[in-house]
């Protein structure tokens, strides 16, 4: 290549971004593997703008620094419980410009192809690239950025409806189109025939029929996945910006367009199998939407839910030597995690042995109640994973469940019938006594009765979970 | 009636059925109380403590036996004994009906009642008149005294100034009520415990009295000691084997070896054998609780103690209960009462000998002229009756062979995986040109990359990861970047929105992922 310097710089780059998703292994350590994703990012952008990219370079240093801006703003402003959020409206962004870079190849390529032999020894920059290409390249590089076109528009429309639903300006439940998933398998079959009419002809209209056809997936897709999948969907977009950026690559000729496409892809992928693991299903059954069919009658759940007080919730917990908390979707609602925080610390300062236990799909986003409680200051240390605490539930005073349903629902090991049959859950009702912060009656997303509610040993503390704190809190000093 | 407790006759013995205490009891169930003079002089309960308790005290033996109705005593009755009951009298003894068949047909022929104590049957409720387990526990007990009382060195392990003293080793073979009591001894005085039982389901019992439990290398299923009334059974060949070797292989290490095995109605089992007392270091001592049976060791001589030419001492002593007399009195005792409370419903003084109670049924061996031994088995099922179905505690070696079957499996799955990635990658290269594979192989390295490095990440870090994931995949920013300068406006303009967008999409994501880290902190 002619570009030595861009080459070696990617080089480096690539590395100093492995490094970088590595060193998020550790707390610590991950503070120092974000530096290396920011040098990295420099780097690469420094290396692009020198070499391959020098076209028109102000404009790009102008347009970065403006966009730069914007997104400063953005992250500055962001509140933690809208860190879902955020990170969705950013994947539309990666897909929408994943779009754009495949629609100007596809552009170029057909201006490129037009001249003859003496125009393209003129060019320059990328079309100077694309004139080099032979025969079978043209048409592998048609697949390439047909396959990234359709991807980011797929990742770009289903971000944008997993914004809204995760900002609450859509409905969370899961809806769907009349005719559910044979749209989308029908979208799929138009998109595959487009597919082999623009790998024949090259021609703009199977290019935009499929663009069409992807967007309307994207959105039918994720529009079909309830609020309580949220996790597996955000992080499944985040594979497919990924993928997306990889096919971009390959139209490009570039490597740490590949190399970067590749982690990020995998790192999304192996995130919703972690996930989709948590919860006992399949990665099929989350993406086609909607809780798996049941087999039979589900248990009925016998006895009545008995409620409690402030009072009676800070007896309990003068009188307990260990607590643990489970912390769901309803503390971040309730923005409740300064108060919990708060509550820890008084209860760990008369010497009580408080922890938290996080459910692996806790929130709607991975790692989402580990993010809300480091900000409300608790030290990750007492915040325990799902495996590491479940065996100490029968040796715990007091549980308190705040804001959290089917991830404690006891259902899940004791009705085979039941649709979350078989999905880990933390034990919380074998702790001596469970409070659950909740705020009404009703079940969770995935509308399934909680007999934990029922248990002779649980006490409803009904209320907003913030509102309910706040009054503890004036009752244990 | 009345109740009558003569003086041991076999040498040696000095516990004795009835202590003041038991009599003050005895009597709040309406029965009077006697006692041969002198009969709980050895176990330190002299003849006016017993008065004082309202005991008649009567001279001997003979008018003993003919004043009582009921008579209480401790060791299997001798003939001249039994010559003494008459249908109207009961005795309640131990009695070894298993091997006593001429004391049955002559307590038969003499039409008594006899109750014997060793025959109180394994449930809940007759635990509190279970003697074997009162003896037992001081067998235990007293065994490891002996053994210190044998032993040269300190039990527990020791730096003083003069040195650093190591712990003793002590396994403990069989772990009934008089295993589980050595056990306890021998821990608190701070020995270094193992303790093995052909039972495996009292491995936690064991653990729970601090001791280690050795486990054999053994696949068959070992006996369950539920099904036979909480007793073990005779082992199959194989498994024998497989206990001597791992004997074996300890006999080196340990310094005291207790062994309690017993099979009920048999001769003890043989485990400690001669090779492995030559094995053992001089000093080391061995008690075999199981003399009386013929001993869990082939060299233990009944009732002896002896030393090896290798400097081992055996002790086979058989009266360990009667060596600690006042306890295993006061025990006994009170298991005598138990089942007299039981043979009294109704507190009158007068004996109901109801043959359709499940303990009082087993333990009568004669009554009303018949022999009722050996009794059916119990309506009620034994203590250790609920059947664990759940895998009591993989061995090491199960364990072991467990993980190995996993890595089997898993480098299947990946050698399999390996081969159908690599033919799809030959198909692959065999229509692309060079050029592409090039990329290609840049893109499937880094995707494999991307798995092994993804999966070290903590999951409490997952909400960073995929911001920082996000930040990156704006890498797409180089695309647009090279296109920007080529060509026509619309490139321009498209280019420029993608420039821009990633742009947001650079800061915002790594400033957000900085904001969360700087959250996470230790307390």
């Amino acid at each position: 290549m002619e570009y030595g310097f861009t080459t070696a710089a990617y080089v480096v780059a690539a590395v100093l971004f492995i490094l970088s998703l590595g060193g998020l292994s550790g707390q610590e350590s991950a503070k120092r593997a974000v530096w290396y994703g920011i040098v990295g990012m420099a780097l690469a952008v420094f290396a692009t703008l020198v070499g391959p990219g020098s076209g028109l370079w102000l404009l790009s240093i102008l347009l970065i620094a403006g966009g730069g801006a914007i997104g400063y703003q953005l992250a500055t402003r962001v509140q933690m419980t809208q860190m879902p959020e955020l990170v969705a409206a950013m994947h539309s962004l990666v897909g929408l410009a994943a779009v754009f870079v495949g629609v100007i190849a596809h552009v170029e390529l057909g201006r490129v192809l037009a001249m003859d032999a003496e125009q393209k020894q003129a060019l320059e920059g990328f079309a100077k690239l694309l004139a080099k290409k032979d025969g079978v390249e043209v048409s592998i590089l048609r697949v390439e950025l047909f396959l990234g076109i359709f991807i980011g528009a797929v990742t770009f429309t289903g971000s944008v409806v997993a914004y809204g639903k995760l900002a609450g300006k859509l409905t969370s439940a899961a809806t769907k189109l009349p005719g559910g998933h044979m749209l989308n398998a029908g979208a799929g079959a138009l998109s595959l025939i487009s597919l082999i009419w623009y790998f024949n002809t090259g021609g703009l209209l199977p290019l935009a029929l499929m663009t069409l056809a992807a967007l309307f997936i994207g959105y039918h897709l994720i529009m079909g996945i309830g609020g309580a999948d949220m996790p597996v969907v955000v992080s499944m977009l985040n594979s497919y910006s990924g993928w997306a950026a990889a096919a971009i690559g390959f139209s490009l000729g570039n490597d740490l367009l590949i190399v970067v496409g590749a982690l990020v892809g995998s790192s999304g992928a192996i995130l919703s199998y972690i996930m989709c693991k948590a919860m006992n299903r399949s990665f099929i059954s989350v993406i086609l939407g909607g809780f798996g069919g049941t087999t039979g009658p589900q248990m009925e759940v016998e006895g009545e839910q008995v409620a409690i007080d402030a009072d009676g919730v800070a007896t309990a917990l003068e009188e307990a030597d260990s607590v643990i908390i489970i912390p769901g979707y309803g503390m971040a609602v309730a923005q409740a995690q300064q108060n919990v925080a708060e509550l820890t610390r008084r209860l760990r300062a008369k010497g009580k042995n408080v922890r938290f236990a996080i459910h692996p799909v806790a929130g709607r986003l991975p790692g989402h109640m580990n993010v809300l409680l480091a900000e409300a200051k608790v030290p990750y240390d007492i915040v325990m994973e799902m495996d590491e605490i479940n065996e100490d539930f029968p040796e715990t005073d007091v549980a308190i469940v705040i804001g959290s349903n089917d991830i404690v629902n006891p259902a899940a090991q004791e009705d085979p019938n039941s649709p979350i049959a078989g999905m880990p859950v933390l034990e919380c009702w074998k702790a001596k006594q469970v409070f659950v912060s909740k705020r009404g009656q009703g079940t969770g997303y995935s509308g399934i009765e909680n007999p934990l509610f029922f248990k002779e040993n649980t006490r409803m503390f009904y209320g907003d979970a913030k509102a309910s704190l706040d009054q503890l809190l004036t009752l244990i000093q | 009636m009345k109740i009558g407790t003569p003086k041991e006759v076999i040498n040696g013995e000095a516990r004795v059925a009835m202590t003041p205490d038991s009599a003050r009891q005895l009597q709040k169930l309406g029965y009077d109380c006697a006692i041969e003079s002198g009969a709980g002089q050895l176990a330190g309960f002299s003849d006016a403590t017993y008065e004082a308790a309202g005991v008649e005290v009567i001279k001997t033996a003979a008018a003993l036996w003919k004043a009582s109705d009921i008579i209480a005593k401790v060791r299997q009755p001798n003939e001249a004994e039994l010559k003494r009951l008459n249908s109207k009298k009961t005795l309640i003894s131990f009695f070894n009906p298993g091997g006593n068949e001429e004391g049955l047909e002559l307590a038969k022929s003499k039409g008594a009642s006899v109750v014997a104590m060793e025959m109180v049957p394994r449930i809940s409720r007759a635990q509190k008149m279970d003697a074997l387990s009162s003896m037992a526990n001081i067998a235990g007990y007293r065994a490891v005294i002996e053994a210190g009382n044998n032993f040269g060195r300190f039990f527990t392990g020791q730096i003083t100034a003069a040195g650093k003293v190591p712990p003793a080793k002590v396994l403990v073979v069989g772990a009934g009520v008089a295993g589980l009591a050595a056990i306890g001894t021998s821990t608190s005085l701070g020995a270094i415990t193992l303790a093995f039982d052909v039972r495996p389901e009292v491995a936690e019992q064991v653990e729970s009295m601090g001791a280690e439990f050795v486990y054999l290398d053994f696949e068959e299923d070992q006996a369950d000691g539920a099904a036979t009334g909480g007793y073990a059974s005779v082992s199959s060949p194989e498994f024998r084997e497989a206990q001597l070797a791992k004997f074996r292989e300890l006999a080196p290490e340990v310094d005291i070896v207790i062994t309690t095995a017993l099979i009920p109605n048999r001769e003890a089992p043989e485990l400690w054998t001669e090779d492995m007392v030559q094995a053992m270091k001089p000093g080391s001592v061995i008690v075999d609780l199981a003399a009386e049976k013929g001993g869990n060791c082939k060299l233990t001589m009944m009732d002896e103690k002896i030393v090896t030419d290798n400097g081992v001492t055996i002790i086979g002593y058989t009266d360990f209960p009667s060596r600690m007399a006042a306890q295993a009195s006061t025990l006994y005792a009170t298991n005598i009462r138990h089942m007299m409370t039981d043979l009294t419903p109704e507190k009158d003084g007068q004996i109901n000998h109801n043959m359709e109670d499940d303990v009082i049924r087993g333990a009568t061996v004669t009554h009303g002229g018949e022999i009722t031994f050996p009794p059916p088995p119990p309506k009620v099922a034994a203590i250790a009756a609920k059947p664990k179905e759940v895998v009591p505690e993989l061995t090491p070696e199960e364990k072991r062979a467990e993980e190995v079957a996993a890595f089997k499996a898993a480098t299947k799955q990946q050698v399999t995986l390996l081969a159908v990635g690599g033919a799809l990658l030959l198909a692959v290269g065999l229509v692309a040109p060079a050029s592409f594979m090039q990329h290609f192989i840049v893109f499937v390295l880094s995707v494999f990359i991307g798995f092994q490095v993804i999966w070290g990440v903590a999951h409490s870090l997952h909400t960073p990861l995929m911001a920082v994931t996000n930040a990156i995949s704006s890498i797409i920013i180089l695309g647009a970047l090279m296109q920007i300068g080529s060509g026509s406006f619309l490139v321009i303009l498209l280019a420029a929105l993608s420039v821009f967008m990633a742009g947001i999409n650079i800061f915002g994501g790594f400033l957000v992922t900085r904001r969360m880290l700087a959250m996470f902190q230790k307390s």
